[in-house]
C-alpha cells in the first residue's frame, strides 16, 4: 500500500480550511489518499472530522483550499456533481430515506443513470419501461451482495439498526463511487456486528476497488482495519501514520487522555 | 321530502366517490381493454346521471353538477399541491394563485375569442410557447456556466420570458389583423368557427392556462425554492396575495379592461361538460402517477425525505423542487381553466389565499403523499361541506349553512387527532400503486435468501 503512495493519490486534499464566523472548525488539512487505500480519520469530539466530510463532499462549501480527484479539481461543485464524479458517503447519524423502501432507496442512488427524459416516463415508452426494469434488476442484484435484497420491499425505517447501517452503505456504494467516506459506521453496534461490519469494509473495498475514509470511534475497529490514520484535534491535523505508530504518539495519547497521561502511555 | 333529498345526497355522495375509486381500480389493470372499459364506465355513468331526465326529475340536477365540478378541479389542484407538499416536502401556500391565474388566462382567452377577438388566444399561446422555448433555451445555455448563483440565472431567465412574452404582443399584434378573417372567433366565418374547432379553442385555452401557470410558477419557484422551508410557505403566502392584488386591479394596473377587476369577470363562455371535466382529471391522474414512479419521481421523494442524504445521492436537489413545483402548478392552471369555463364568472374573492387553505386541507385529510387519497379527499370533502352539510344545516333555518366553516374545522380536528397521517397516508390504490417488482428468479431465490438473513 505504501508503494501507491508515490502513484497518483485518487484523492488528494490542500490545506483545506474551513471558518464558522470566528471558529476554525478545519485548519489546513492535507491527505493524499492512494487508491485502495484503507484510511481511517480520529479524534476526539469536535476535532472537526465530519467536518472535513462535509467540505470533501460538498456539503459545506471549504474556506479555503483544494481538494482534487485525478481528473477534475471538486471543490466548490455541487454536493450531487461531487457524488457524480465518484465520492460518496454515509452519515453518522444514518439518513436513509426513511419512509421509502430499501430499494427505492438504491434507486434514487442510480438515478444519475436513469438515462430516460421526463417526457419518457410520462409517456410511458418502451424505453421508460426497459430501462425501469434494468435499472431495478440492478438495483436488486446490488442489494443482493450485502444480503439485502430478501428485505428490499421493507421500508427503511422498520429495520433494525444494524441492517439501516448496511442500507446505507450499500445505497452509497450505489452511487459507484472511487471513494468512500464512512462517517461512525460502527456507532451503537454490538461487538458482534462490529466484527461483521469490519469484514464487510474490507469485503466492500476489494469488491468495488474502493479507497475509504473511516470516521471512528471504536479504536478496535480503526486500529485493526486501517492502514493509515490521521489524527486530529481542534481542527488540526495533529499527528498521522500507521496504526502502531499512531499508538504511540505522544500528542494523540494527550489529546485523547490529557497531559499528564502521555508520559506514562508513551513510555 | 327533505329526509328524501338528503338521502339522496349521500347515495350520490357515495356513487361518486365509488366511481372515482372504480376508476382506478380499473385503470390499474393489465389488460388495456379493462383500462377503456373502466374510463368508458366511470365517464358513462356519471354522464348519464347528468343527462337523464324522468319528468323535471334529474339525478344530478344543476346542484350536484355544480358539486361535481367544483370536486373535480378541486381534485387536480390538490393533485398539484401533493406533488409539491406530499412528495415533494415543500409547504405551498401558491397553489390557489396559480389556479387563479389559470382560470384568469384561459377565461380571457375565450371570452376574446368569443366577443370576435382572436389577439388572446394568438398572444398568450404565442407568449407561452416563446416563453417556454426561451426558458428551455437559457437552461440550456446556464446548464454550461458552473456555479453560476441563483439570482444571475434567475435574471437571465426573467430578461428571457419578459423578451419572449413582449415579442408575443408585438406578433399578436401583428398577425391579428391578418389571422382575423382567415381563422374566425365565434362571431365571425372562418377556420375557428363551428361547433368543434370551438371544443378546440376551449382545449388550447385551458393547456396554454396551465403552461403559463407553470411558467409562473418556474420564474418565481427559481429563486425562493432556494429558501429553507418555513421561509418559501412565507414567500408562496405572499405569492398568492399578489396575484390576488394583481386580479383585484387586472382593469387599472394591467392592461385588461375585460376582466373588470374587484367587479369580477363575467360572460366567460360554459366551455366545461363533464367530458372535458374528466379528460382533464384523467390527464393530471394519469401525469401524477407517471410521474411520482418514475426515477424522476423516486428524487422528488428523495428531497422530502433526507435534503441533505439526497445531495450526497447525486440527486440535484434544486432542479428536483423545481420540477415539482411547476408541474404541480401545471395542474392547478389546468384546474383554474376547467373551473372558469364552469363557472362563467371570475371574482378575485375566489382567489383569496384563505380559500386556499381549502387544497391544502384536503391534501393532508386524504394523506400526504397520496394520489389516491388526495382524488377521495378532493370528491369527499367538496361533497360533504357543500352538498351533505349545506343541505342538512339548511333543514334548520336559512343561516344555519354558515355552521358548516365550524364543522368541517372540527372534523379536522377530529381526523388529525384519530388519524394524524390522513385517510390514505402514503397508501395507494389500484392505478396508483407503485408497479409490482417483477423479479428474474423471484419466487426461488427469495425464501433462501431469507433464511440466511439474520
Amino acid at each position: 500500500m505504501d508503494g501507491n503512495a508515490e502513484v497518483r493519490p485518487i484523492l488528494d486534499i490542500v490545506e483545506l480550511t474551513k471558518f464558522f464566523g470566528g471558529l476554525c472548525a478545519v485548519k489546513g488539512f492535507s491527505m493524499a489518499l492512494p487508491a485502495g487505500a484503507l484510511w481511517g480519520l480520529i479524534g476526539p469530539n469536535g476535532a472537526g472530522k465530519t467536518t472535513v466530510f462535509n467540505l470533501i463532499t460538498g456539503v459545506i462549501p471549504p474556506s479555503s483550499g483544494s481538494i482534487h480527484l485525478p481528473e477534475e479539481r471538486i471543490d466548490g461543485l455541487e454536493a450531487h456533481e461531487i457524488t457524480r464524479l465518484g465520492i460518496a458517503r454515509t452519515f453518522q447519524n444514518i439518513r436513509l430515506f426513511s419512509n421509502l423502501s430499501v430499494l427505492d432507496n438504491v434507486r434514487i442512488a442510480y438515478h444519475a443513470h436513469a438515462d430516460y427524459g421526463l417526457s419518457d416516463s410520462l409517456l410511458r415508452t418502451r424505453r421508460f419501461l426497459d430501462k425501469e426494469r434494468e435499472l431495478t434488476e440492478q438495483a436488486l442484484d446490488f442489494l443482493a451482495i450485502f444480503k439485502l435484497d430478501a428485505i428490499a420491499e421493507e421500508t427503511a425505517r422498520n429495520l433494525p439498526y444494524g441492517e439501516q447501517r448496511r442500507v446505507e452503505i450499500a445505497r452509497a456504494l450505489a452511487c459507484n463511487p472511487k471513494v468512500l467516506l464512512l462517517d461512525e459506521p460502527a456507532a451503537g453496534m454490538n461487538p458482534r456486528e462490529i466484527i461483521q461490519l469490519m469484514d464487510l469494509i474490507h469485503f466492500i473495498r476489494d469488491r468495488f476497488r474502493l479507497s475509504i475514509i473511516l470516521i471512528e470511534h471504536q479504536m478496535r475497529v480503526v486500529m485493526g482495519i486501517c492502514e493509515r490514520i490521521t489524527v486530529m484535534d481542534f481542527g488540526e491535523v495533529i499527528a498521522r501514520g500507521t496504526p502502531r505508530e499512531i499508538q504511540n504518539d505522544a500528542r494523540v495519547v494527550e489529546a485523547y487522555l490529557g497531559k499528564g497521561m502521555a508520559g506514562r502511555v508513551a513510555g | 321530502m327533505e329526509i328524501l333529498n338528503l338521502l339522496g345526497t349521500i347515495v350520490k355522495m357515495g356513487a361518486v366517490l365509488a366511481v372515482m375509486l372504480g376508476l382506478i381500480h380499473m385503470l390499474g389493470r393489465k389488460a388495456v381493454w379493462r383500462k377503456a372499459l373502466g374510463i368508458a364506465l366511470a365517464f358513462g355513468v356519471v354522464q348519464l346521471a347528468i343527462t337523464l331526465h324522468f319528468g323535471d326529475f334529474q339525478l344530478f340536477g344543476d346542484f350536484d353538477q355544480g358539486l361535481l365540478f367544483q370536486a373535480v378541479t378541486m381534485a387536480m389542484v390538490a393533485l398539484g399541491l401533493n406533488l409539491i407538499y406530499g412528495f415533494n416536502g415543500q409547504f405551498s401556500l401558491a397553489q390557489w394563485g396559480f389556479y387563479g391565474i389559470g382560470a384568469y388566462c384561459a377565461a380571457d382567452i375565450t371570452f376574446r375569442w368569443t366577443n370576435g377577438d382572436p389577439r388572446g388566444l394568438l398572444v398568450v399561446g404565442l407568449g407561452t410557447i416563446l416563453a417556454g422555448l426561451a426558458i428551455l433555451g437559457v437552461r440550456r445555455a446556464v446548464g454550461r456556466i458552473r456555479g453560476i448563483p441563483v439570482l444571475s440565472a434567475f435574471t437571465l431567465y426573467l430578461l428571457a420570458t419578459v423578451a419572449a412574452a413582449a415579442a408575443a404582443v408585438v406578433l399578436g399584434g401583428l398577425l391579428a389583423p391578418s389571422l382575423a378573417p382567415l381563422l374566425g372567433t365565434a362571431s365571425a366565418p372562418g377556420l375557428l368557427n363551428g361547433a368543434l374547432p370551438r371544443q378546440a379553442v376551449f382545449f388550447l385555452s385551458v393547456v396554454f392556462a396551465g403552461v403559463f401557470a407553470a411558467e409562473v410558477s418556474f420564474l418565481f419557484g427559481l429563486p425562493v425554492l432556494t429558501l429553507g422551508s418555513d421561509y418559501f410557505g412565507i414567500a408562496t403566502l405572499g405569492f398568492a396575495m399578489v396575484v390576488k392584488t394583481l386580479m383585484v386591479n387586472s382593469d387599472t394596473i394591467l392592461p385588461f379592461p375585460e376582466m373588470k377587476g374587484g367587479r369580477g369577470m363575467i360572460g366567460i363562455p360554459h366551455f366545461t361538460t363533464w367530458a372535458w371535466a374528466f379528460f382533464f382529471l384523467l390527464a393530471s391522474i394519469v401525469i401524477m402517477r407517471n410521474l411520482v414512479h418514475s426515477s424522476t419521481g423516486r428524487a422528488v421523494l428523495s428531497v422530502r425525505e433526507d435534503e441533505t442524504a439526497a445531495r450526497v445521492m447525486g440527486i440535484n436537489v434544486a432542479d428536483s423542487k423545481l420540477l415539482a413545483f411547476v408541474v404541480g402548478s401545471f395542474m392547478a392552471g389546468l384546474g383554474g381553466g376547467v373551473y372558469a369555463h364552469y363557472i362563467g364568472f371570475l371574482s378575485p374573492g375566489t382567489f383569496d389565499f384563505i380559500a386556499g387553505f381549502n387544497p391544502l386541507i384536503i391534501v393532508v385529510f386524504g394523506g400526504l403523499g397520496s394520489m389516491t387519497g388526495t382524488v377521495v379527499a378532493s370528491f369527499g370533502w367538496i361533497f360533504f361541506l357543500e352538498g351533505f352539510l349545506r343541505v342538512l344545516l339548511g333543514q334548520l333555518g336559512t343561516d344555519a349553512p354558515t355552521w358548516r366553516f365550524v364543522l368541517y374545522p372540527i372534523t379536522l380536528l377530529l381526523l388529525m387527532l384519530l388519524k394524524p397521517e390522513g385517510l390514505f397516508g402514503t397508501k395507494e390504490l389500484g392505478f396508483l400503486k407503485a408497479p409490482r417488482i417483477v423479479r428474474r428468479a423471484a419466487a426461488e431465490a427469495a425464501a433462501p435468501a431469507g433464511r440466511k438473513e439474520e
